[in-house]
């Protein structure tokens, strides 16, 4: 008989960890919890589009859960791993990816909270997150930046590359703004009630989107109500570290929506990612419990149209054949995939078909097209490319970011390729 | 060092302590350790230019893929070189007609039978790790899967390997048809566990693809039930595709991670799948439908369409990893034993398991006796550990006695490496080594895995 004491006494299989969870505050635990479900196996590798790009471990889910954990454990500085940490697109294709239920989004959204007043920045880096976080989340002032940042276009050569990044986004000319109503009725017999979330740069950007879910909920027989004092999610400042904004805007959330609503209805897929993320960000604070009720209302147009039963839908007038692109924070974040898919497919004459390459990010990921702009710029163009390859006419997608950055590259690339909400594709076609 | 950083461009000459941290472990996280460096490589003559320089200046090195290795094949070797091949992963030449494909060490395993699917080939073996890990890492390790019952582990799809040896030699063994004169040095490379250097070119045989599957899921209520019909099934004359046991522990894991719709009341399942021209299945269908219920299965599912497989087939192939919902720790363990004894084994690891009072989960290739019990337990209670250990350490001598073997496909590693004598005489042992020296004298490639590093290895 062989002798069974020669083994290491570190022979596991998972990846073992000594983070001081409880010291890290409310987020400690969520984030150790997160680390110790891995199993090291690799099988987010392929999914994730970064490691695809760079091709080398730190650059992928599994390395960056294990350098954070280093960062945690306080064994690596944090930054020299911050590097490949700000390399992370945030997407979760990792998560679908992970056999062991790695809950990835529970630890990169608190590290990067945890990180931010402690890391190195250069000047340069901090003026253009204080552009982005005082501008993005106030419909107001975004619109009055984004008005001078399309004029500012034309001294695009004189910007450093991630300044013109940021502006070649905009557009020349934004649309009017068009406020939304405070209650429209149900057309017909009321069957529900739900609550809208205007949403931050949506409202500035594209305000035809909320505009036709409105349209189409309430010739749905739904009552929607926009409730006044409702600010910006707050996802864009919780998944680039800025915790405390995060926190305050959620709280105003909190106490702007009605909960005697049947539905809290968002349009954009980081928007509803980031209200289901109102209970990690409150952790332990006073507003904990009120965050979970709320969270649990919060759901994307599509899933709550596709639920409500057959829409009544006019056929389009000639066979359109468009692609649908999966934004990273509906298909990974929400879960929802086929939902926006099944309710095109109840649009006479439409035909949906898949873009290859369909599960990898496009690059827009929150405010990454302006804090990355290479590997950013690299996703988007091979998904423009992806989406021509198809024949489409035209795209769907339930994400403001990935509609302007589809809509960028594609134009780029010099196609007149239109890219719209799923639910404006309704919207036409709704029987009013 | 700086003769590295002459031949490469700096970013892909890594040896910032971000690097080395995340690139200390594989698939088998109880080993960790820090190379000095880690070289990304981008062509095979930077692989051959690597190698020459770890030759003339002694310093070992080992070569990695997707390092989904669960005996720590990849672990890097304190101060050695890794070197870093998921970038090298071009294909070479493709032939329909010859159904041969050639591929750098870099390509993906799956992405093999997604490229020549369009001419209804596939490559045969399908590790779990598939999606993930590397042809390379596959020819190193000799990889197997759950459809190497009908068609043979990777050895048996390996027609050509071109490679570069420990001293920086390249050399082509075998060719383009599975015929050779001469020793099959190709067989040889296969499965050495990088002992013999790296491959860079690969030519592999690709296969038509089965016309129809017939994929059935039974559900017993004892495992040594599910065993035991794994042996009247071979004895019956049928030849399944693949045939796979999973145990109530794994099917609450898999079933947690994708609901593919295992009987999750059942002690053991058995998944057996039979492939071929339509007209064969016809009447091979009846009689894999007979045995199984005589041999006592008290449910019998049959995936109705592509989909319900392809759901059955994740199920099994994440099985490994979902056990991380269930416990929080575990080991896995690769023995082998003869089939005709599947239906001992699993009792024996059921008593095991009861004496030692640790969870053993059993999700393993049933038809070729490859064994892959999960031993689950708490590291934070203490002695648990050392326990499970323990009885890793038993059922895989359990295996030798049975007339088995420790390794099925995970391969020896660091982790199994002090078990490899228990299997072979001293001669034996002598034997492998004397080849191991006769190729690497220095020990320069993959140290200290499968044979031990000869004082001369750990002193170079």
């Amino acid at each position: 008989m062989v002798s069974l004491q020669f083994r290491s006494p570190h022979w596991r299989a998972r990846v073992q960890h000594n983070i001081p969870a409880e010291e890290l505050g409310p987020l400690g635990p969520l984030m150790a919890d997160a680390v110790s479900k891995c199993v090291h196996c690799g099988f987010c590798l392929q999914a994730c589009p970064t490691y695809q790009v760079m091709g080398e471990e730190m650059d992928s889910p599994r390395g960056r859960i294990y350098l954070l954990k280093e960062v945690l454990e306080g064994s690596l500085p944090l930054d020299e791993a911050t590097p490949y940490i700000d390399r992370c697109l945030g997407c979760l294709s990792c998560e679908p990816a992970c056999p062991s239920g790695v809950p990835y989004r529970n630890l990169i959204t608190p590290f990067r909270i945890l990180a931010e007043p402690i890391r190195a920045r250069t000047r340069f880096d901090r003026f253009l997150r204080w552009v982005i976080l005082q501008t993005l989340p106030y419909p107001n002032r975004f619109r009055l930046s984004a008005i001078l940042g399309g004029l500012g276009k034309r001294f695009a050569s004189a910007m450093p590359r991630r300044m013109k990044e940021m502006t070649a986004l905009l557009p020349t000319k934004l649309p009017a703004a068009r406020p939304l109503p405070e209650l429209t009725p149900a057309v017909g017999t009321r069957r529900a009630r739900v609550a809208l979330l205007a949403g931050c740069a949506q409202q500035v950007l594209a305000p035809d989107i909320n505009h036709a879910a409105i349209r189409v909920l309430s010739n749905s027989g739904v009552e929607v109500v926009v409730p006044k004092n409702q600010v910006c999610c707050g996802a864009i400042a919780a998944h680039t570290g800025a915790g405390e904004l995060a926190c305050k805007l959620a709280r105003q959330n909190l106490v702007a929506f009605p909960q005697d609503v049947d539905c809290i209805i968002t349009t954009a897929a980081g928007c509803g990612s980031g209200m289901h993320e109102y209970p990690v960000w409150l952790k332990n604070d006073s507003k904990e419990g009120e965050a979970k009720k709320l969270a649990v209302l919060v759901k994307d147009v599509s899933a709550f149209l596709l639920e409500l039963g057959p829409l009544n839908l006019v056929p389009l007038e000639r066979p359109t054949r468009i692609a649908y692109h999966d934004a990273c924070h509906l298909a990974n974040g929400q879960g929802i995939t086929s939902q926006p898919r099944a309710l095109l497919q109840q649009i006479g004459n439409l035909e949906v078909v898949e873009v290859k390459g369909g599960q990898n990010c496009c690059g827009s990921a929150g405010t990454y097209n302006i804090e990355q702009p290479e590997a950013a710029h690299l996703l988007g163009q091979q998904k423009a490319e992806a989406i021509l390859a198809t024949g489409a006419v035209a795209v769907a997608s339930g994400n403001i970011g990935c509609i302007v950055q589809l809509q960028h590259h594609l134009e780029t690339l010099g196609s007149g390729v239109r890219v719209r909400h799923t639910v404006e594709w309704l919207a036409d076609s709704i029987r009013a | 060092m700086s003769r590295l950083r002459q031949s490469l461009p700096p970013d892909r000459v890594l040896t910032s302590r971000a690097a080395t941290t995340s690139f200390e472990s594989d698939g088998l996280t109880a080993y960790r350790e820090k190379p000095g460096v880690i070289v990304l490589v981008e062509s095979t003559s930077e692989v051959v230019d690597v190698v020459k320089l770890c030759h003339e200046f002694g310093v070992p090195f080992v070569a990695r893929g997707s390092g989904t290795s669960l005996s720590g094949g990849s672990l890097p070797i304190a101060n050695g070189v890794v070197i870093s091949l998921n970038r090298l992963n071009k294909i070479i030449d493709y032939s329909a007609e010859q159904r041969t494909i050639t591929v750098e060490p870099g390509f993906i395993n799956l992405e093999v039978s997604k490229h020549v699917a369009g001419d209804r080939l596939y490559y045969s073996p399908d590790p779990s790790s598939g999606p993930v890990c590397t042809i390379g890492g596959n020819v190193a390790f000799n990889s197997g899967g759950a459809h190497c019952l009908k068609y043979g582990m990777t050895a048996n799809h390996v027609l050509g390997i071109k490679a570069v040896l420990p001293d920086g030699e390249v050399v082509e063994f075998g060719g383009e048809s599975l015929e050779h004169v001469g020793p099959d040095l190709c067989g040889m490379f296969v499965g050495s566990e990088g002992l013999f250097g790296v491959a860079l070119e690969i030519t592999l045989r690709v296969l038509p693809q089965p016309e129809r599957f017939h994929t059935v899921l039974a559900a017993y209520d004892t495992l040594a039930g599910a065993g035991d019909a794994v042996a009247m099934i071979v004895a019956s004359g049928l030849l399944p595709g693949a045939m796979e046991i999973m145990d109530r522990l794994a099917i609450e894991a898999s079933e947690a991670a994708v609901h593919a719709g295992y009987p999750t009341t059942a002690a053991a399942a058995l998944l057996v799948e039979l492939e071929g021209p339509s007209e064969e299945l016809d009447a091979e269908i009846p009689l894999l439908e007979q045995v199984i219920r005589d041999s006592g299965a008290y449910e019998v599912r049959v995936a109705a369409n592509k989909e319900e497989r392809s759901r059955i087939w994740v199920g099994r192939k994440c099985a490994f990893s979902a056990i991380g919902r269930l416990s929080p720790d575990y080991l896995v363990q690769d023995g082998v034993v003869p089939r005709t004894e599947l239906g001992n084994a699993l009792s024996a690891i059921e008593a095991l398991s009861e004496q030692y009072g640790l969870r053993v989960a059993n999700v393993f290739h049933a038809g070729d006796g490859n064994l892959h019990p999960l031993i689950l337990f708490d590291g934070r209670i203490p002695g648990e550990f050392e326990q499970a250990e323990h009885l890793a350490g038993e059922i895989l001598m359990m295996c030798l006695r049975l007339g088995g073997s420790i390794t099925g496909e995970h391969g020896v590693g660091v982790e199994k490496i002090a078990y490899l004598p228990e299997m072979y005489t001293e001669n034996e042992m002598n034997l492998m080594r004397l080849i191991r020296q006769a190729v690497d004298p220095a020990e320069i490639a993959n140290r200290g895995k499968m044979l031990q590093a000869s004082a001369l290895g750990k002193g170079g």
